[in-house]
């Protein structure tokens, strides 16, 4: 459903994503992994629409999107009717809920606002449908009439990913989106979007530090260094057989019983470092 | 029967805090035992009471705050420390690490200037010898170019560098006991695992304590001697590591584990824990972790549990586990 070609990102003379190809089927769930820097949230931000690439492809169901694409590029605003489409295909959340949510807007009403924007629905409908949002994150009717700042960490993830499901959206992407959370609320969040996917058949395109999390919610997995894939498989094959030595540090430095730290970097790579 | 004292006993340590200008209870009781060149973890969510507790040992809480209990260094009482015994307790005797480097770093001053004035100004150091003093840490924490770096200014580090950085700094202090809150939390985990070789390295050499404060139990688990949970401003349960596992007695220790998706077993089932983490302030009365506890009956919302043995843990729970954690915790 989703395809990315040779996918470019270029700050200056920086080559923040390299040739990146990938792509993500229907109801398919990929994660990224990769080291800070990497350029997994660039490439993020090209598939939602955020960013511009300065090469390559994204095909969403066969048909070039994004701003990536000239013609589109000229454009200046898009059509409200084309900005809708584009929502229903692809919605992002990130780290920090904040960045999708407005802090003077109650949380029913955000929800509320982003339905309205995709779908026209009379008064009673939208109500519903609202509800059903709410209910599919566990967020109650209190929580629906607090304002982002009242809630907790992972009650404001709860929001943000119902505003983001408000679009129907085909592909839902997460950048971090459980980092910040404590282990007992990461641990919902997981659940919730295993959820999601299997009712509403979203595909989940999943970015993180966490194997853990990788493991539970991605059927495949693509690690990145320095801009460009360097491994690429289904999750329980990539854990289970390295082949790239920076995959392979990534697994061998996850605590477990029995793990001892060790230093595996030497002086010279650490002069290197910034 | 007056054995030496261990390096540091938390014992009944209680922290009120002005909320909204009454005091209000944030860590109800935290007993926390770390005997010379131990390294005990103190894990526990966001809001638990961790780090107040850390400060409690530097006798560094916010205004206003009213403690109870006692915090005993090598015997000492710290609240009945006077200032200038205080400042020598502080500057050479304990050190903290925090989780945010650049919130205690001076980002105008360079690496080296922040250094070597821990050693001149606190300790008394001759600038020449802190100078020689400093570059022989750096590079005992993997910074080879130690000239270099102590040219730069904190941003142009990054953060698992820096991180080496504050880690040296508190070297530099020879304590006895190192607070690390947090350490590794903003670093990826390849960058986590250099420098908490770093610290078990320096631990080694010196024959340093450690207090290690993370939300990780296996992290904690791999890198301490005993473990000790925190959940809503009270110390629930105090174990050896390597039992946390199998034989964790209260029900928060063993939910916890069992909310960590494993990166080493395929399939496993996730179980969350039902609802949110309290801060100290908000828990009902009897047990803080009745709301969300599956063992949860009458007594527990009713009676406080006090800590007591269950086995080889001191649980704080009316309830604990006895059986193994494969047969009892997973379809209990
Ligand atoms: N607007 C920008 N201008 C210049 N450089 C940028 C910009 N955005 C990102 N970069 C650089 O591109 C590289 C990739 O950044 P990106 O945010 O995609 O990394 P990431 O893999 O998401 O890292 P992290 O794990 O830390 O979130 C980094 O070196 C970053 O500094
Ligand atoms: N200076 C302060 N004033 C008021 N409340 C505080 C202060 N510092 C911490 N708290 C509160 O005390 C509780 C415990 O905080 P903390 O020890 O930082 O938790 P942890 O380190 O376990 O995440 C939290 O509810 C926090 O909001
Ligand atoms: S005292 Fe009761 S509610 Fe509290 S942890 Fe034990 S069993 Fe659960
Ligand atoms: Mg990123
Ligand atoms: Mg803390």
């Amino acid at each position: 459903m989703l395809e990315v070609r040779n996918l470019r990102k270029e700050f200056g003379d920086f080559v923040a994503v390299d040739d990146v190809t990938f792509s993500l089927p229907q109801r398919g769930s990929l994660a990224i992994v990769g080291e800070s820097g990497s350029g997994k949230t660039t490439t993020a931000r090209m598939i939602a629409g955020l960013e511009t690439a300065s090469g390559g492809h994204i095909l969403v169901e066969g048909e070039e999107r994004g701003p990536g694409h000239k013609r589109q590029r000229q454009r200046q605003r898009l059509r409200s009717g084309e900005r809708r489409a584009r929502g229903r295909q692809i919605q992002m959340v990130f780290q920090d809920p904040y960045s999708s949510l407005d802090r003077r807007q109650r949380v029913g009403a955000a929800v509320a606002e982003a339905v309205a924007l995709h779908q026209r629905l009379p008064a009673d409908r939208l109500r519903a449908r609202v509800a059903e949002l709410l209910d599919m994150v566990g967020l109650d009717d209190r929580q629906a009439a607090a304002l982002p700042k009242a809630l907790s960490g992972g009650q404001r993830q709860r929001a943000a990913i119902a505003r983001a499901l408000a679009a129907e959206p085909q592909i839902l992407i997460l950048d971090e989106a459980v980092a910040a959370l404590d282990v007992s609320i990461q641990a919902q969040i997981l659940r919730l979007l295993a959820d999601i996917r299997a009712r509403t058949g979203t595909a989940l395109l999943f970015i993180t530090h966490d194997l853990g999390a990788v493991r539970h919610i991605s059927d495949d997995m693509l690690v990145m260094q320095a801009g460009k894939i360097v491994e690429h498989g289904p999750v329980a094959t990539v854990l289970a057989d390295p082949q790239h030595p920076y995959t392979r540090r990534l697994i061998a430095s996850v605590p477990k019983p029995g793990w001892i730290p060790r230093r595996r970097m030497d002086p010279a790579a650490a002069a290197r470092l910034p | 029967m007056s054995a030496t004292p261990p390096l540091l006993r938390i014992d009944g340590l209680g922290i009120d805090l002005p909320l909204d200008g009454e005091p209000r209870p944030i860590v109800h009781r935290a007993d926390v035992v770390i005997p010379e060149g131990a390294a005990v973890a103190l894990v526990g969510e966001s809001g638990s009471g961790k780090s107040l507790t850390a400060r409690a040992v530097l006798g560094l809480l916010p205004a206003g705050a009213r403690l109870h209990g006692d915090v005993a260094f090598a015997g000492e009482s710290v609240a009945g420390m006077a200032p200038e015994r205080l400042r020598r307790f502080r500057a050479g005797e304990v050190a903290m690490v925090f989780q945010d480097p650049r919130a205690h770093i001076n980002p105008a001053r360079s690496v080296g200037d922040f250094l070597i004035e821990g050693l001149t100004l606190t300790r008394g150091v001759r600038a020449a010898d802190a100078v020689r003093k400093v570059t022989g840490i750096l590079r005992e924490v993997g910074i080879a170019d130690a000239e270099r770096r102590m040219r730069q200014r904190p941003h142009e580090l990054s953060g698992g560098l820096l991180q080496r950085v504050m880690i040296a700094a508190a070297l530099a202090a020879e304590p006895r006991l190192l607070l690390a809150d947090e350490p590794t939390t903003a670093l990826d985990v390849t960058t986590q695992e250099e420098v908490m070789a770093i610290i078990a390295e320096a631990r080694e050499a010196r024959g340093l304590a450690l207090l290690f404060i993370t939300h990780d139990l296996e992290l904690a688990a791999a890198v301490c001697d005993r473990i000790v949970v925190m959940y809503a401003g009270s110390t629930v349960e105090e174990l050896p590591a390597g039992h946390l596992r199998e034989r964790a007695a209260h029900p928060y220790t063993r939910a916890l584990l069992s909310s960590r998706p494993s990166v080493f077993e395929a399939g496993a089932d996730l179980r969350s824990i039902p609802g949110r983490p309290l801060s100290g302030f908000e828990v009902p009365d009897g047990c803080a972790f009745s709301d969300r506890c599956p063992r949860v009956r009458d007594r527990c919302r009713s009676e406080r549990p006090a800590p007591s043995a269950a086995g080889d843990s001191t649980a704080a729970c009316h309830f604990p586990y006895t059986a193994p954690a494969e047969e009892a915790g997973c379809h209990a």
